[in-house]
């Protein structure tokens, strides 16, 4: 069982944000959910995954890319060529 | 190379598009001058790319997904942007931030989702094809609900560089069509090894459908006729199977046990990749801008959760709880454990026949707003997550009506034989055109 307490922490681990009116909503389809998934808990076997793929390497040459005005152009917030965001520290 | 285009100017009655190009150019090519729909989660440069949200909106890409740089060299001019459930996480499109596509079979049904846009501008006569994604069956279910060809092809045929990813380990970009031989067509254009997606492989796809079908084997998974399936829809079904052993296939039944497990680890799977993927969303590089001058923590939540649609922060959260301490060996390792059991059976089955055939989905299409709690809304999947968990490709092609609305037969084959289950389709498609 989840408690609305842990659907407001996960909320906040995961930056979105969750209001007052939506928290019971959420929590019971969260335990709705929940539930239907412990039927992995019968799952027999433990077989590795296994893929196919091996790592591909390539020599490290540079390439054309982007322009930086190109680049930029989608950042809401910028300063002397450079991305603007919030500050960490 | 000279550049023309075309007018294209649809009306659009399914609010299938959020984007129309109405002029968009085209050169010679195999495609010289079709209108060629893509579905908005597929970045398109120049043209606004949203994947149907709210925090995308404004954004315009940069550079072109591989799958479009392809589509364009071979002379198909790009009509426009189609909706779908905001990235990709849905069986309606009804969880658009920008309301819901239509069925143009019936507009009081859903289309299906998540391509449900693309299947819509087909089947409402806007254009010949289009491009879809297939993260747990977001192609085949709208082709199916609407009487069009979808196709899902294996797993590493199409490159996904610049499919704005929502469950990397399950998705691929596949062709949408009129027809079965659309759907070949675009997909020759698509498929192919790319360096910048190294889950793709050296196959390219060069072939033309042929109807000769004769002494194939076709697997009949019971749990495809069992419960949740709607009998009416099953035996549409059976049916069309029927016409496909006059044309010279036989049938054995077979069983998929695995599959019990299967839409439980598809949902454990592609919540936890979601909420991976989708933290880059924060509003810094594209989006509505956060507030610089708070804490990252508190304008990253406030971007977030106005900007992300109520489905999309239920598997962000989904998908974040399943990974936190104590659960992942309770959700994630036992759903890639499921995955690989899924493999195994369904190796096990190609071994004795050459396709395996079914519903696409368990029902018709939904009424609008029919499916308002999510659980219920996952399980509307069951059919088509287990070819991606698998990683195989899938199809599917309208087999006939219930309740006037159209049923789609799928054929799923075994890895990389994309070419196997077009031909069965093929067949079927003239037998009854």
């Amino acid at each position: 069982m989840v408690t609305e307490k842990d659907v407001q922490h996960i909320a906040e681990l995961a930056d979105v944000g969750v209001s007052s009116e939506e928290l019971g909503t959420f929590t019971h389809q969260f335990n709705e959910i929940l539930e239907y998934f412990d039927l992995l808990d019968t799952v027999k076997g433990d077989a590795a995954a296994t893929r196919d793929l091996y790592n591909i390497m390539r020599e490290d040459e540079v390439e054309p890319s982007l322009p930086q005005e190109e680049v930029l152009r989608n950042a809401p917030a910028q300063e002397d060529g450079f991305i603007k965001a919030p500050r960490v520290m | 190379m000279a550049e023309r285009s075309i007018l294209f100017e649809p009306d659009d009655k399914y609010n299938a598009f959020l984007r129309v190009c109405n002029k968009p150019s085209y050169t010679e090519g195999k495609l010289a001058g079709v209108a060629v729909a893509v579905k908005d989660n597929i970045s398109t440069r120049g043209i606004e790319t949203t994947c149907a949200s709210r925090i995308l909106k404004g954004y315009v890409p940069p550079y072109d997904a591989r799958a479009v740089e392809l589509l364009r060299n071979a002379g198909a001019a790009i009509a426009g942007k189609t909706n779908m459930d905001e990235f990709g996480m849905g069986t309606t499109t009804e969880n658009s931030a920008f309301g819901p596509t239509l069925n143009p079979c019936d507009t009081g049904r859903v289309p299906g989702g998540s391509s449900g846009g693309s299947a819509a501008a087909i089947a409402g006569g806007m254009v010949q094809m289009a491009l879809g994604t297939d993260t747990g069956g977001s192609i085949r279910c709208p082709a199916a609900f609407c009487g069009i060809v979808g196709l899902k092809p294996s797993y590493g045929r199409v490159s996904r560089y610049g499919l704005i990813a929502y469950a990397n380990s399950l998705e691929q970009i596949g062709p949408m069509g009129k027809s079965v031989s659309d759907v070949s067509t675009l997909m020759e254009v698509i498929a192919g090894h790319d360096r910048h997606d190294s889950t793709t492989h050296d196959r390219p796809y060069t072939h033309t459908p042929h109807a000769d079908i004769k002494g194939l084997k076709i697997g009949i998974p019971q749990e495809y006729f069992g419960e949740g399936v709607d009998p009416a829809v099953a035996d549409v079904v059976k049916k069309a199977i029927g016409r496909l052993e006059e044309l010279g296939t036989t049938t054995v039944p077979c069983n998929i046990p695995s599959m019990k497990y299967a839409l439980a680890a598809y949902y454990v799977t592609c919540t936890c990749e979601a909420s991976s993927n989708l933290a880059r969303f924060d509003g810094v590089r594209y989006g509505p801008a956060a507030d610089t001058k708070r804490s990252w923590h508190e304008a990253y939540q406030e971007v977030r959760s106005a900007a992300f649609g109520t489905e999309v922060r239920r598997r962000i959260m989904l998908g974040t709880f399943a990974l936190s301490s104590g659960y992942y060996g309770k959700y994630y390792a036992k759903a890639q454990v499921t995955r690989e059991n899924i493999k195994a059976d369904f190796n096990r089955i190609f071994k004795d026949v050459d396709v395996i055939a079914g519903p696409t989905m368990p029902t018709i299409a939904f009424k609008m707003k029919e499916k308002s709690d999510p659980l219920s809304m996952y399980l509307a999947d069951i059919l088509t997550v287990p070819a991606n968990l698998a990683g195989i490709p899938a199809i599917s092609v309208p087999c006939g009506k219930s309740e006037g609305m159209p049923v789609g037969l799928q054929i799923m084959g075994r890895m990389f034989e994309d070419e196997r289950i077009v031909d069965v389709a093929y067949a079927y498609e003239q037998a009854v055109n």
